[in-house]
């Protein structure tokens, strides 16, 4: 987001995609975490597909799952689809 | 441009074939509409319109109001000009997109065929469905006879889309008392019509990467509309939609202005219409079809000495503030006249305004307000000629006995 923030009269109208989307980072309100564990995953790319905000990449190069916290809201579909349990939900902060 | 009038013919179309007709006549894109009484005439006679191949619009057929506005919004996203129609539990339905539409600025144009809301079930004609919707952004018109309704119909494509405005419409007919009724409409050529509301202009938008782009949805040149926007921006777009309405009271007037040029017929200045009100001293308020009825009484009233006069409003957002300063500052009595009711409020939608609009008026008149007409009931011009008399004693004495009253309603 730009430092100085526009007035009404320099933006574009009705929303046009002035701030993109992923200016706001949605996932601060999260309260439980995702930790993937490396050991226990398959790559099955389950969480991956199920991830409603597409937060859950996959990082072909080193071979692991990349979890984008600034837009996970910790929803733990993740966790609740893996079938190597490789997914933990933790209370934020006691991770 | 220099304008002359043109060669007119005189046909006989209710309210909702009247509006029909002029969508006929305005190169429309896109109708996307579901029938609902007393609009049904109109989605009715525009279908017929679109199977005989008397028009080139795409018509979508879709399963509720709410998908008939969220297709209108995504038609008008796209450049097309679109129009639809509704009437009371559809406009409720709708409520959600509504204020996407104005949002987003689609400048879509939606006649409304007033009618009561539920419950208990009525069809028939008051003005609480509009009403209701009154504070989403859309500016509304409401129309006297089905004349007028075809002539605003033409008008809200030119004003909405101008691009000062960029903001959707609503025109309301009164349902059956407009809607159903049999009127002599003169209607203007075909191609004077298309050439008065011409090609839809589309304007030009910053996107985020600093392009300049067209505000419409092209895959040549992507553009996002209505994203989020949080406490950061949020506020200031809508305070670009109170600028819009403020410059549609302008465009509003200038297109009436342009239109009457040609068609010989011009109604009031476009916001307001003042009928026999330069030397009056009492004065009632209203919009729609009871007008006429109200004109007749005035006239009836004059002859017998008595100085009473009307104020029509016919734009109610924006409110024209300063018309209904200039024409009611000074009058001894006011009375306003609401065909829908606010529970629990301090008086009608159109009483509030009034009122309001002449609080800070030196000369202010006394102002009253009458409930009537709701759920169709019959409003008769000895129910008029009543609230005149309440008028003349509020002038005589000053004095105000009941400010919010109801009238036609048994006591």
């Amino acid at each position: 987001m730009s430092p100085q923030k526009k007035n009404w009269k320099e933006i574009p109208i009705a929303g046009v995609c002035w701030v993109p989307s992923t200016d706001y980072k949605t996932g601060d309100w999260r309260s439980y975490k995702p930790i993937w564990n490396i050991e226990k995953c398959i790559r099955c790319m389950n969480c991956h597909i199920f991830c409603p905000e597409g937060a859950v990449t996959y990082n072909e190069e080193q071979n692991v799952m990349v979890y984008d916290y600034d837009f996970c809201k910790g929803c733990g579909i993740c966790a609740n689809e893996c079938p190597a349990k490789a997914i933990e939900m933790v209370m934020e902060g006691k991770e | 441009m220099k304008m002359t009038k043109v060669e007119q013919k005189t046909i006989p179309l209710n309210g909702d074939e009247a509006v029909a007709y002029a969508v006929k006549q305005c190169d429309v894109d896109v109708v996307a509409a579901y029938p609902i009484t007393p609009q049904t005439i109109i989605v009715e006679k525009f279908s017929e319109y679109v199977a005989n191949g008397e028009v080139d619009t795409e018509f979508v057929c879709v399963e509720s109001e709410h998908t008939a506005m969220t297709c209108s919004i995504t038609a008008a996203a796209t450049g097309a000009r679109t129009f639809t129609a509704t009437a009371s539990a559809g406009l409720a339905l709708m409520h959600e997109m509504l204020g996407v539409a104005s949002g987003s600025r689609m400048p879509i144009v939606m006649s409304v065929v007033n009618r009561a809301l539920s419950a208990p079930l009525n069809i028939h004609c008051d003005h609480a469905d509009s009403m209701a919707q009154r504070d989403l952004g859309w500016i509304q018109m409401y129309a006297e006879n089905s004349q007028e309704a075809y002539d605003s119909i033409i008008q809200a494509f030119k004003i909405a889309e101008n691009l000062e405005v960029q903001l959707p419409i609503m025109v309301g007919i009164d349902g059956f008392v407009l809607s159903h009724t049999l009127e002599n409409v003169t209607v203007l050529p075909d191609e004077t019509v298309k050439k008065f509301v011409g090609i839809r202009q589309i304007p030009h938008v910053m996107n985020h990467r600093g392009e300049i782009v067209p505000f419409k949805l092209d895959p040549e040149k992507p553009l996002t509309l209505g994203p989020v926007a949080l406490q950061d921006y949020y506020f200031e777009h809508k305070r670009q939609q109170e600028e819009a309405m403020k410059k549609a009271l302008k465009v509003i007037k200038q297109v009436h202005n342009e239109y009457a040029k040609q068609s010989g017929r011009s109604y009031g200045n476009a916001l307001v219409e003042a009928y026999r009100l330069e030397d009056a001293e009492i004065v009632t308020v209203c919009i729609g079809s009871t007008a006429g009825t109200i004109k007749t009484v005035v006239d009836d009233l004059r002859e017998k000495g008595i100085k009473a006069g009307l104020l029509r409003l016919r734009t109610f957002r924006p409110v024209p503030v300063e018309d209904i300063i200039s024409n009611l500052s000074g009058k001894k009595a006011v009375a306003v006249m609401d065909r829908s009711s606010s529970f629990g409020g301090n008086g009608g939608p159109i009483f509030i305004e009034i009122r309001h609009a002449l609080y800070d008026v030196s000369d202010s008149p006394k102002v009253v307000n009458y409930i009537y007409g709701l759920g169709g009931r019959d409003t008769r011009p000895i129910m008029i000629e009543s609230i005149y008399k309440d008028l003349q004693n509020i002038a005589k004495t000053g004095q105000i006995e009941n400010k919010i009253q109801f009238v036609g309603l048994r006591e």
